[in-house]
């Protein structure tokens, strides 16, 4: 990339995307089909997945079994975790994050849809809004995925009836709307029979909208990250200290947020210490101008102590830099919360020691109740207070997904033990 | 001034890179593997990208099984050199004349063994992390890995009980003796490697574009002749253009027929061919619908 090539987002072609539904909802169907239809399925996979349907008693093609992964999920029928499926079309290249609907759906859900820019839920037309519908819902809005997809499948089943679409889509946009979910696009189709997956089929003429694959084509994914706010932390600090580059110090990392040129002052947290950027680095060469999610090395005109953990920003758009702050929870170990315990908490590339100091109400993701609570379990999602050793430089997530995301970590087991959200400081929001 | 979008090629880098340095920064020891196969060689770029201009901080490290194409073996000397990085090259000939591996005859496929060598190098140099060119696309069982993909003392992956990976955050944290392998190229496929290596004009053993070969024709494929590899009774030779998709033990790994004889030739042929790669060119992952997953507990990458 020369620096006289200015980057658009606009074409980004990566689009990363997961399916919300159970099994009966023919969540592995409509996968089975965008990967049938888009061609992406190899020959030796299907001759694989034709001759399991036939073990199994079955005739034909189970699509469903296309995304069944290990050899107990294949012998018992049902899938253990989160896996990864791979397409392109001319347009895009798409990472599914295939996500089981079993009882650790939560933490599933929660894990898939971390770096997720769309949501499907799938609606089975026969049974319209469900329970798990709803948590479906609530878990996309928690995470803040951007866009949502309410794919309304199986119409075949109840006669590609526009009524049914439309009580459907009625009531899924009433309880959205107390989510505070936006972009929501919704789609009648039939998996099983490929209508309005990525051919329109000849049942739906009624529907006017986009195929579920021309909207994963086009939909614009260039706001999903933050443009406003430069957000650099720190991951690296390249001292070569060669006889050419003897004094040179580059801090290597990632733009999270915002863009940056040569030349801007910028104010390095949590020291407060402020310079300006002096060079932008990629392997190439220099550039002039660099946007997030670029990975660069940056130079600065003064000498200051910078090292990994710290993050440079714009001088006068500072984030938060605090010791305590409130977040939402979802615990995802088997081993509960434990307040009397210190945590690590990794956030950008900070590890802090922490404590959660209160539990304000857990929240019931079938119905969205708060209830008090007293200790966290596996799937439970929380309204939390916690308190960190070593001030944290932060936003809030709603605002800035990338810094204001974090998780702990239980030093004894050093398993990530829960993911967390961190909300708006009092007085702020 | 020309628009130039932010490609799927771009995302995926500008993520490897994020992954290297995450590793290099809070692992105590970390080793990049580097056999001279194509994945591997895009590890180095996007390894060159991440830390230049400062050296690599960590070693190469190239497990040999001693079944390994010349050409390959010839190019990873070559591009070490190139680098300036240091390699270290554990053989499993030392491993099977230490009676750590046990074969049944010499022509044996080593594939599997590899793991043995593996880990004991590990232990060798109390390595805590092994950056790998392992890609989800390739087999079903990867398709679950994580990123940062734990390991137990025996170098055991347990399916069941994979830490949850979030964001981009990575838990590095190991206890002594336990190790992660990393995958920084997780996300990519096939044809994504390919586009790289032509975008980054990276060069490759010869061995991955058409050129005349001795093959015996099997039901399972083609298969290479060689010192390992020689017609059994009945069986003739005969000599096609073919090039590798893999490179991997010599006893096999399967050429496919193909006249594609440069980068963006492959790159038409991977986007048009409609067999996965490990189906098309490794007979270890035909044995059983579970081959891979099993080799994995066992400490394969």
């Amino acid at each position: 990339m020369s620096a006289a090539e200015k980057i658009s987002f606009d074409q980004t072609g990566l689009l990363r995307f997961i399916t919300a539904g159970s099994v009966d909802d023919g969540k592995s169907t409509l996968i089975g089909r965008l990967l049938h239809d888009s061609k992406s399925i190899f020959e030796d996979q299907l001759t694989s997945i034709t001759n399991t349907t036939r073990k199994r008693g079955a005739e034909g093609v189970d699509l469903s079994l296309l995304t069944d992964g290990l050899q107990a999920e294949r012998e018992q029928g049902i899938t253990i975790d989160v896996a990864y499926r791979y397409f392109a079309t001319l347009k895009r290249k798409f990472i599914i994050a295939d996500t089981p609907g079993h009882e650790q759906y939560t933490r599933n859900m929660v894990t898939g849809a971390s770096t997720a820019n769309l949501a499907i839920i799938l609606i089975d037309a026969r049974k319209g809004v469900l329970t798990q519908s709803r948590r479906h819902a609530y878990l996309a809005s928690l995470v803040g995925i951007p866009h949502l997809v309410v794919a309304i499948n199986k119409m075949d089943l109840v006669d590609y009836s526009q009524a049914v679409f439309d009580k459907i889509r009625k009531e899924f946009s009433v309880f959205a709307e107390k989510l505070n979910l936006r972009n929501i696009a919704y789609i009648p189709m039939s998996a099983l029979n490929g209508d309005m997956v990525v051919e329109r089929g000849d049942h739906l003429n009624w529907y006017q909208g986009s195929t579920l694959m021309d909207l994963l084509e086009t939909v614009s994914i260039e706001d999903d990250i933050n443009r406003e706010d430069f957000r650099f932390p720190v991951q690296w600090v390249c001292r070569p200290q060669t006889k050419e580059l003897h004094d040179f110090r580059g801090y290597m990392g990632r733009i999270e947020s915002g863009s940056v040129r040569t030349g801007d002052a910028v104010t390095v947290l949590p020291s407060g210490l402020s310079s300006r950027i002096k060079e932008i680095l990629v392997y190439e060469g220099p550039v002039d101008e660099a946007f997030a999610p670029q990975s660069v090395t940056l130079t600065i005109e003064d000498h200051l102590d910078i090292s990994r953990g710290d993050m440079l920003v714009k001088t006068g758009d500072t984030p938060q830099v605090t010791k305590a702050f409130d977040a939402m929870l979802c615990w995802l170990s088997e081993q509960p919360l434990d307040l009397n315990r210190k945590y690590l908490i990794k956030q950008t590339t900070r590890v802090v020691k922490s404590v959660i100091s209160r539990i304000d109400y857990r929240v019931d993701v079938n119905t969205m109740a708060q209830e008090t609570a007293s200790a966290l379990k596996m799937n439970d999602i929380a309204y939390v207070g916690l308190k960190v050793q070593l001030p944290l430089v932060c936003d809030d997530y709603a605002g800035n997904r990338a810094t204001g995301c974090f998780i702990i970590i239980d030093e004894s087991s050093n398993n990530t033990v829960a993911a967390g959200m961190i909300l708006p400081a009092e007085g702020s929001a | 001034m020309s628009n130039h979008p932010f490609s799927h090629l771009d995302a995926l880098e500008s993520e490897a890179i994020h992954i290297m340095r995450e590793v290099a920064a809070e692992c105590a020891n970390p080793v990049l593997l580097f056999s001279g196969g194509k994945d591997s060689i895009v590890l180095l770029r996007l390894a060159e990208k991440a830390f230049r201009p400062g050296r690599f901080p960590f070693p190469l490290m190239h497990i040999d099984t001693g079944h390994n194409f010349p050409e390959v073996i010839a190019f990873r000397d070559h591009r070490v050199k190139e680098l300036g990085e240091r390699l270290i090259v554990r053989s499993m000939e030392d491993s099977i004349k230490k009676g750590r591996v046990v074969l049944r005859s010499e022509t044996q496929s080593r594939n599997a063994f590899q793991s043995v060598t593996l880990l004991d190098a590990i232990a060798e140099f109390k390595f805590d992390a092994c950056i790998g060119g392992a890609r989800r696309d390739e087999e079903k069982a990867r398709a679950k890995e994580r990123i940062f993909s734990f390991r137990d003392e025996f170098g055991q992956w347990d399916p069941k009980n994979q830490r949850p990976e979030l964001w981009d955050i990575y838990n590095t944290r190991t206890h002594p003796g336990e190790n992660i392998r990393v995958f920084p190229i997780s996300n990519w496929t096939e044809l994504d490697v390919w586009e790289y290596i032509a975008r980054e004009q990276l060069e490759v053993p010869e061995i991955y574009f058409a050129h005349t070969r001795e093959v015996i024709r099997r039901a399972a494929g083609l298969l290479p002749v060689s010192h390992l590899v020689q017609p059994q009774a009945g069986e003739k030779t005969e000599h096609i253009v073919v090039r590798f998709r893999t490179v991997g033990d010599m006893s096999c790994t399967c050429p496919v027929e193909s006249n594609a004889a440069n980068v963006n030739e492959v790159i038409v042929e991977t986007a048009m061919t409609r067999i996965t790669e490990r189906g098309a060119t490794r007979m270890d992952d035909q044995t059983s619908d579970a081959s891979m997953e099993l080799r994995k507990k066992e400490g394969y990458f």
